[in-house]
């Protein structure tokens, strides 16, 4: 358990994979201009993390690793190379079922977050989570805990940056730093922020 | 048509730069540029992938239904992508692990599915070669520039070849490891969309809001 919880507390701060690991940047630096929106899309990045990353665990581990077709009698099969193609599909796939699951059940909850989901296959932080896990060799439970870390880091970067914009909107900026500019070095003094909290040992 | 060419191929260096211009592309602009070398090799994967793509999406373009062609151009992707990390792997295993996880998430590199759909999807397939091969080359661009930055002031050396003497073996250069530190990356990038809006002001963006001046205010 103590293991889990590292792992969890690890993939929030430590490891966030927008502030260390730069993955998910277009979508973290387009869609944080409003906390309301960043709110939206932050949830739905938890959500699609906490499933995406354990059913991939799953594949990598019944499917594709060497050896995991011994269950079908395969185990001289090495079908490693098939992952990318493999997570990216699932991803899309978890992504498109999601999104209908909300729609039939969940109306308001779809409204409020539905046009961020089809953006989420694109996003690297929801691949990126899948690939560190497999090279990291995590276990069923693991995974879920690092899916859950990584999904809550992500949009606390997220929620943060986007706070942090509305609040500069007054501010005289130069010409040439508006916007996209101004928006990375607001970004690297928050990377610098989290990158103090590497020492904290679990 | 040799104008549209080499429009094509130039106009993404500076003009209309996939990262500096369109913010595409940014997660391993940032990720892997503390050193030249993982940066030529990353810019070189991309560049391959982004010109296979826009070659294969131009080709099936007038035969692709509307409702499933971001499926099907993201399969493309991901066969290209995967064709490139198995070509890492094998003939250079040292990059590929120092690389680890950015190859892969070429797949989603919004500068490969971005040109996919606005270019490869509405042209000729020549055309869109040259697309895939300038916009590659503005994103390596970006990249190999930032990379120097770091490396050169973070370690004093480029391509592991010592260029400015570290003060630890009786040089007189402080090498600054904030540099090979993520946050820096997002600092020069910030300093060098700075630089590349001074120069071009076509780019800049408009602010949401002016703050009016304390003069402005008596004016009124």
């Amino acid at each position: 358990m103590d293991q889990l919880i590292g792992i969890f507390v690890r993939a929030i701060f430590v490891e966030n994979l927008a502030l260390a690991f730069f993955l998910g940047m277009c979508t973290f630096l387009a869609i944080s201009k409003q906390i309301k929106t960043a709110i939206g899309l932050g949830v739905a990045v938890i959500v699609v993390e906490t499933i995406t990353v354990p059913v991939n665990n799953l594949i990598y581990n019944y499917l594709l690793r060497p050896g995991a077709l011994d269950w079908a009698g395969l185990g001289h099969l090495d079908l490693s190379y098939l992952g990318l193609i493999s997570y990216i599909g699932v991803i899309a796939a978890m992504v498109q079922i999601l999104e209908m699951v909300l729609k039939r059940f969940f109306p308001v909850l779809h409204n409020s977050m539905g046009i961020f989901l089809p953006l989420l296959t694109v996003n690297c932080a929801i691949l990126g989570a899948s690939l560190f896990m497999v090279q990291r060799d995590y276990s069923f439970s693991e995974s879920a805990a690092y899916g859950l870390g990584t999904g809550v880091g992500w949009a606390l970067a997220l929620v943060t940056l986007a706070g942090l914009r509305e609040k500069m909107k007054y501010s005289e900026v130069p010409d040439g730093l508006q916007g996209l500019g101004i928006t990375f070095i607001t970004a690297g003094l928050m990377s610098l922020a989290f990158i103090t909290m590497a020492d904290i040992k679990l | 048509m040799i104008a549209q060419a080499r429009d094509a191929l130039l106009n993404p260096l500076l003009d209309e730069n996939p990262v500096t211009r369109h913010v595409l592309g940014i997660c391993s602009a940032l990720a892997i540029t503390n050193s030249v070398y993982s940066a030529l090799v990353m810019s070189l994967a991309l560049t391959t992938v982004l010109a296979f793509s826009n070659v294969a999406i131009s080709l099936i373009r007038n035969h692709l239904p509307n409702s499933v062609r971001i499926i099907v151009q993201m399969t493309v992707i991901a066969s290209a992508v995967i064709v490139v990390d198995e070509f890492l792997k094998a003939f250079a295993p040292d990059t590929a692990r120092t690389l680890s996880v950015f190859v892969g998430l070429i797949i989603t590199n919004c500068i490969v599915l971005g040109r996919a759909e606005a270019f490869a999807a509405h042209n000729k397939v020549g055309i869109s070669f040259l697309d895939g091969i300038g916009n590659g080359m503005g994103y390596s661009l970006l990249l190999v520039t930032v990379a120097v930055i770091r490396e050169l002031f973070g370690t004093g050396s480029l391509m592991g070849v010592e260029i400015l003497p570290l003060a630890n073996d009786g040089g007189w250069f402080e090498p600054n490891a904030l540099l090979l530190l993520p946050p820096s990356a997002f600092f020069i990038i910030g300093f060098l969309i700075w630089g590349v809006r001074s120069w071009k002001k076509a780019q800049v963006e408009q602010a949401d809001f002016r703050p009016i001046s304390v003069a402005e205010m008596e004016k009124r």
